[in-house]
Parts: C-alpha cells; sequence; structure tokens
C-alpha cells in the first residue's frame, strides 16, 4: 500500500518533467546576445536576479521596439525586464494601484492621470538619478508635467508633437499652392482649394470609446495660437472658464474648417461622416487627391502605409508632407502641443529606480529614436537618428528653446472633462450642438474639487 | 517567458488546489468530529461558512464601499455633488432616460416575440430547427452582437457603396442612406434591436418548454367548449404560463437594466445613447470620478432591487404551489 503511493508520486512526478520538457519547447527561452557592447551601462551596476515589471498603453510593433530599446541594458545590467502592454491600461491602473498590484513600473501618457495617481499615495518618487538626467536634458515645462504638488515624480518618455497639417507635396506644386505662413492664409488656401470644387480637409474623429479626441486636438492648436500660452495655462488648469469668450472663439475658429460641408469631408461625405470615420484612415484620401489637407499629429506618418512598408513616400518632395498649423500673425514664436508619457514608478526598489534612471537617459532616447517610428524631447537626442524627415524636423523643433511647448490640453484637465465631456462634447458639437451649449455642457462637468 | 516561469506557475497551481483540498479535508473532519451535543448546529455553521464570507467578501463590503463612495467628492469629503450631478446634468439625465426607455421596451417586446414564436413553431415539424435558428445570438456575446449590428448600421455618403446592410437596402431602394446610429432618439431603438435579437431566444426556450408543461386535457376540454385559437391561448396557454412568463419578463429586466456591452460597442454613448451601465463605467475609469461612477451603481442596485424581489417572490410561491 505504502509502496504503491510513493509508486504513483513518482509518476506524477514523471509526467511533470515530461511535460515540462515538452513545454520549454514553446516558451523559448531568450538567447543571450553574445556580442553586447557593456560598457555604456556599467554605470547601472549590476544585479543578480533582479525583475522589473512595465505596464503601459504601448502595443504591437511599437512596444516589441520598446521592449528592444533596452534588451542591451537588461543583459549587462541583469535585470529582467517584463513589458505588458493593454489598451485598457488607462482605465485599469489606478484600479491595480489602489489594489497593489500595479506593475514596478507605469508608463502613463498623460499628466493628468500622474496628478491622480500622485494624489492617491502610490507613487514613487524620482530618485536623485532620474531628477538630474531630467535637468540635464529636458525643458524646464517638461520636468514640470511629472511633477505633481511639488515633488517631482517621473521624466518624460517619448514625445509627439500635434498640430501638423499633412498635405501632398506634388499636387501643391502643381496647383501652385504655398504653405500658409499665418491662420489667415491657411483660410485662404481651404477657400481657394473649395472653390475649385474640391473638399480641402479630410477629418476623421472615430476612435472606438474614445471617440471625438482628434478634434480636441484641433480647437488646442487654435487655443494656443489665438491666444498664446498664459490663456492657455489658465484653460487647462480651470482659472479661466470653459466658456470663456476666449475659448468660445477658438471652438469658433475650428468649426469654420470642420463643420463646414464645402470644407470637409474629401471623398468621405459630409459633416456627418467626421464623428465616423476612424482617425487612423481619415487622411488617406489626399493619396487618391480627394482631398488636400489633414489636421494630425507627427505619429500619423505610421497610418500612410498601412500595410507596412514604404510604398507611400512620405518626404518634403514624397508623396505626403506635414506642415505645423501656422501662427496666428506672421512671424509669431513658433508655438506647438503635443503629448508624451510618464513612467512612474509603483514599487520603491532599486532595480526598479536603475530602470528609471536608465529610461531618462540620452543613451536610452537615442536607442528608441533609432529604431524608428518615435520621437524625444530629450535634448540629447541626435535628431538625425530619427527615422523620417518629418520626424527629425520634430525633434529640432523640440529642442529648440525658442519653441513654445504645450502638452496636449486634454491630458492636462482632470479625466472627467480631459476624457470624456471634452471628447463627447466636440462629438455633439461637430453633429451639430452649438458652440455655446458644447462649452458649458463641458463647464458644468468641470469636477468640484 | 521562461522555462522556470512557467514551471514555477504549474507548481504554484498544484500547490493551491492541495492546500485547498487539505483545508476542505479538514474542515469536513472536524465537522464529522464536532461535539454531539448540538452538532447540527455546527455542521450548518462549517457548511454554510464559506459561501458567507466568500459572498461578504465578494459582494457585501463592495456594495457597502460603493455606497459610501458615492457620498465622496474627489479629495474624500462627504458630498451630494454626486447625485446632484447625476439628476441635474442633460447628458446625465439622457442617460437615465435612456435605461427607462431600454427597461420598456426590450422586456415587453423580447419576450413578446419569443411567446408568438415559441406557440407559432409548437408541434410543428422540424421544430428543433427552429428553435436553434432564434436560440443561436444567445450564443454570442453582446460585444460580438455589437460589432455584427454596428456593421449592419453602417454608413456611406450617398456615392459611395455602401457596406452596411439597412442602408444598402435604402439605397436598392433609391432612397438616400441614412446616419442610422448618430440619429437621435432612432439610434436608442436601434441598440434595443440588438438586446431583442440576443434575448429573444431566451424568451422562446423558455416559454415553448412552459407551454408543453399545459396538460393537453385542457386545451382539448376548451377546444370542445368551441373556443377558436385566439381564445384558447388568452384563457388556457398564458395563464398556464403565468409564471414562466414574469421569469422571462424580470430575467431579461435585469440583464437590461446591466446593458453595457451593446451600448460601449456601437456607440460609446454618444449620440445620445448612453445608458446607466455604460456611464458608470465611463465615470469610474475612464473619467476618474470614482464617486459618481459609484453614484451611479447605487441607482442602478436601486433600480434592479425590486425586480429581484419581485422576481424571488414568484418563484417561492410556485414552489408552494407545487
Amino acid at each position: 500500500m505504502r509502496f504503491g503511493k510513493a509508486g504513483r508520486v513518482v509518476t506524477a512526478v514523471a509526467a511533470l518533467g515530461v511535460s515540462a520538457l515538452a513545454l520549454s519547447a514553446c516558451t523559448g527561452d531568450i538567447a543571450a546576445n553574445e556580442d553586447v557592447d557593456c560598457t555604456e551601462y556599467e554605470e547601472y551596476g549590476t544585479f543578480d536576479g533582479a525583475e522589473v515589471t512595465i505596464g503601459g498603453t504601448i502595443l504591437d510593433l511599437e512596444a516589441d521596439r520598446l521592449v528592444e530599446s533596452w534588451s542591451d541594458f537588461a543583459q549587462c545590467t541583469g535585470i529582467n525586464i517584463e513589458y505588458q502592454g493593454s489598451s485598457e491600461f488607462e482605465a485599469q491602473i489606478a484600479v491595480l494601484a489602489e489594489g497593489g498590484n500595479a506593475p514596478d513600473i507605469g508608463i502613463v501618457p498623460q499628466p493628468g492621470l500622474l496628478a491622480r495617481l500622485a494624489e492617491g499615495g502610490w507613487l514613487i518618487p524620482a530618485s536623485a538619478e532620474v531628477e538630474a538626467n531630467v535637468d540635464e536634458w529636458w525643458s524646464e515645462d517638461w520636468k514640470q508635467y511629472g511633477t505633481y504638488d511639488g515633488t517631482f515624480y517621473a521624466a518624460p518618455l517619448m514625445a509627439s508633437i500635434k498640430g501638423y497639417v499633412w498635405y501632398s507635396p506634388t499636387q501643391f506644386e502643381e496647383n501652385g499652392w504655398e504653405i500658409p505662413q499665418t491662420l489667415d492664409e491657411l483660410t485662404a488656401l481651404t477657400e481657394e482649394i473649395a472653390a475649385s470644387g474640391e473638399k480641402p480637409w479630410c477629418v476623421g474623429l472615430e476612435s472606438g470609446d474614445a471617440t471625438g479626441w482628434p478634434a480636441t486636438d484641433w480647437i488646442e492648436d487654435w487655443v494656443l495660437r489665438l491666444h498664446g500660452p498664459e490663456v492657455y495655462d489658465q484653460w487647462v488648469t480651470h482659472e479661466i472658464p470653459f466658456n470663456d469668450p476666449r475659448i468660445v472663439e477658438a471652438f469658433d475658429a475650428v468649426g469654420e474648417y470642420i463643420k463646414n460641408d464645402d470644407y470637409v469631408n474629401g471623398g468621405i461625405g459630409d459633416v456627418s461622416t467626421l464623428v465616423t470615420e476612424a482617425f487612423q484612415t481619415a487622411g488617406l484620401p489626399i493619396l487618391d487627391g480627394e482631398c488636400s489637407l489633414h489636421h494630425q499629429a507627427s505619429f500619423y506618418e505610421t497610418f500612410w502605409n498601412a500595410e507596412g512598408g514604404d510604398d507611400v513616400v512620405v518626404a518634403s518632395d514624397g508623396d505626403v508632407f506635414g506642415f505645423l498649423t501656422p501662427p496666428a500673425t506672421a512671424g509669431d514664436p513658433l508655438s506647438v502641443t503635443g503629448g508624451g508619457e510618464f513612467p512612474v514608478a509603483f514599487r520603491d526598489a532599486e532595480e526598479v529606480e536603475t530602470v528609471r534612471a536608465f529610461l531618462s537617459s540620452d543613451t536610452w532616447a537615442n536607442n528608441r529614436v533609432s529604431l524608428g517610428g518615435v520621437i524625444s524631447a530629450n535634448t540629447g537626442v541626435d535628431p538625425e537618428n530619427a527615422s523620417s524627415e518629418l520626424l527629425v524636423q520634430s525633434i529640432e523643433i523640440l529642442q529648440d528653446p525658442e519653441t513654445t511647448f504645450r502638452f496636449d490640453g486634454s491630458d492636462l484637465m482632470p479625466g472627467a472633462v480631459g476624457a470624456d465631456s471634452f471628447w463627447r462634447g466636440v462629438v455633439a458639437w461637430v453633429t451639430g450642438q452649438s458652440t455655446q451649449e458644447t462649452v458649458d455642457a463641458i463647464e458644468s462637468s468641470w469636477p468640484s474639487s | 517567458m521562461t522555462t522556470a516561469d512557467l514551471l514555477g506557475k504549474i507548481l504554484q497551481v498544484v500547490m493551491g488546489l492541495a492546500v485547498f483540498a487539505a483545508i476542505v479535508g479538514l474542515l469536513v473532519f472536524f465537522i464529522d468530529r464536532a461535539p454531539k451535543k448540538g452538532r447540527d448546529y455546527w455542521q450548518l455553521v462549517g457548511f454554510l461558512a464559506p459561501a458567507i464570507i466568500l459572498l461578504a467578501i465578494g459582494l457585501i463590503w463592495p456594495a457597502i464601499r460603493t455606497t459610501g463612495l458615492a457620498f465622496l467628492d474627489n479629495s474624500g469629503n462627504f458630498s451630494w455633488d454626486n447625485f446632484i450631478w447625476m439628476f441635474t446634468q442633460p447628458a446625465a439625465i439622457r442617460t437615465l432616460i435612456n435605461t427607462v426607455i431600454w427597461v420598456l421596451f426590450v422586456p415587453t417586446l423580447a419576450t413578446a416575440l419569443g411567446l408568438a414564436y415559441a406557440v407559432f413553431i409548437d408541434k410543428s415539424r422540424g421544430e428543433r430547427y427552429y428553435k436553434a435558428l432564434v436560440f443561436m445570438p444567445m450564443a454570442i456575446s453582446f460585444v460580438g452582437a455589437g460589432i455584427i449590428w454596428r456593421f449592419v448600421y453602417e454608413y456611406r455618403a450617398g456615392e459611395r457603396e455602401q457596406i452596411g446592410l439597412l442602408n444598402a437596402i435604402v439605397t436598392g431602394l433609391g432612397g438616400e442612406p441614412v446616419q442610422w446610429l448618430q440619429t437621435d432618439p432612432l439610434n436608442t431603438f436601434l441598440l434595443i434591436v440588438v438586446m431583442i435579437w440576443i434575448q429573444t431566444g431566451f424568451a422562446m426556450v423558455v416559454l415553448s418548454a412552459a407551454i408543453k408543461g399545459i396538460p393537453t386535457e385542457q386545451i382539448e376540454a376548451a377546444q370542445l367548449d368551441g373556443t377558436n385559437a385566439w381564445q384558447r391561448f388568452m384563457n388556457v396557454t398564458v395563464p398556464g404560463i403565468r409564471g414562466s412568463l414574469v421569469v422571462v419578463l424580470t430575467t431579461i429586466s435585469i440583464a437590461t437594466l446591466k446593458v453595457f456591452d451593446i451600448v460601449r460597442t456601437m456607440t460609446a454613448g454618444n449620440f445620445n445613447t448612453s445608458v446607466v451601465a455604460n456611464e458608470m463605467y465611463t465615470q469610474a475609469f475612464r473619467a476618474s470620478e470614482v464617486g459618481r461612477g459609484s453614484a451611479l451603481a447605487v441607482i442602478l442596485f436601486l433600480l434592479v432591487l425590486p425586480i429581484v424581489i419581485y422576481n424571488v417572490n414568484i418563484l417561492r410561491k410556485q414552489r408552494e404551489i407545487r
């Protein structure tokens, strides 16, 4: 009897061993890369069996590139970095943090969310190394976005510039159109294109349950250009109400373009199609000559070749290129809006801070930018490392001390506005609601505390 | 994931199961050895405790906490703001109205259609296949159904080729394509159609089984009395399945009150189509307004409560009759 039991245990263990052997063939332990130059990573020291988990909204190809950007670092320091991307990350991170299940590092794409997490008391302030890196490589503005209530929590990671107007250089040349230097010239150009019987603009606001956000980018660009950075700051911090006449003016200025049946929606339909056209595909009719202008951030570069590859040439002499939404009057300093991510820490450990220090270094920024598709506001980045002419230009704009940079307004506002009523407000506005009604509704949704 | 990780996880699962079995074993062992005096009592406690503890952790405590959160603002102070917001904001009021519309139409229409279908196919040839046909949508998740129907309602501007079934029909008949999901208040009803499409199968199956439970003698007696089909249906069939009807109606009502996936996948609550459950999620998780989300959850709870109580009462009465 006793013997029989032992025999069964042996069988079970053997079975487990066999299945483990079979499974190991599938899991594929990552082979160490032999020829990695570790000299660059010596300053971070080495760790034994340390593990750091990272969560974020970055998915697919971008996630692969992210993992690749730190693979050498991980190998040299011995820190095992696990990245887990989820499109629901923003909605879940606060819940995870409250339950004590947050990843060690969360890549948060909104300063507003960072502030909320900090307010909940879940974040670990950035270490001295991270702060030193930020002081060295980033502008004061950028550092501010990673700060809440006087405490510095996270360095910026990547960046994007919003407010590019994508166009076809060949089409512009054939028609003798000039790149507008002021908002009035942009209006004139729009009128000229419309007069030829074509719809000048392509707009798409559909983005699942985030539908509407591309329109908020328009509004933010116009507020910044029409009224300057001071009003912009007052607007996002609620020092002036959302239904301030100056904001109404910006709405109406944008409405001139996107709520006008003669100006939208090239190749797609009338104004009502704005909210059903996916933002990923909305600009593509430019390639067929069905419209000429498309307002979208620098990351839209990826969408021109939806199937991958490089059939569509993105260059100033190629099939498509972008110019920045011009300033209100000629000669105004360059003002741009943009976005970025912040790796915040939920676990107080040396290896976590080491990873964060690395992510805030110029070494990492250059690594990642060289892999393509993104830019960083890190001044240590060599613009030439960027994967395209447009991204080179974007990095130069971000690094230029003369540029007035402002973070995407809706990302700075409280979630109730920036991730809800503002999006829904512009959807209702585009589909017919008046400007005053829209801004009043958004204003009343602003949380009282 | 490395092999070591995987082995570790498998080991964890095995350990977990072993610990669980050990605890249950011990529990049963001790209950068995309980003192003779009051053994019944010990057994009762022993078997009920795990369920009650889990219920307390998973249901009762969260319910209390949610109610508490509903009365807190974002900085943690007591306030009525969340409820004031709910009953004064036009968008929030619209959400409540939409939920009422859903609860009025979905249970009644789904049950009526299910009943009619069940009656018509009753004892017909190939009944099984007819049943399967209507029951099939039940097998599709709400999200899946939402995506399917979004294609049905898909819109393309006049000159482009229609990929949406409904607009293809409209343009085929020479009409202008319609922005179905943007046309308020039509869009709410178009979303309701999806829910009815899913729930009719459930109603049909339950009611069909109930119809078969009516004694043939009753129907034959009614026939001998010279009643026509409609009179037999109203005076014999319907009273005979009253209990099942109530269960079906209340079950669908509860499902409708918490409808979330359909709205979220099809319109994300835009164009005045939001309902309480969708708004609850949006406020709590996307807008980081946990108080507002909780307040909506409390309202939802209060709305479901009477239906659940009614449902339980009916079930209990039925049992008494039996």
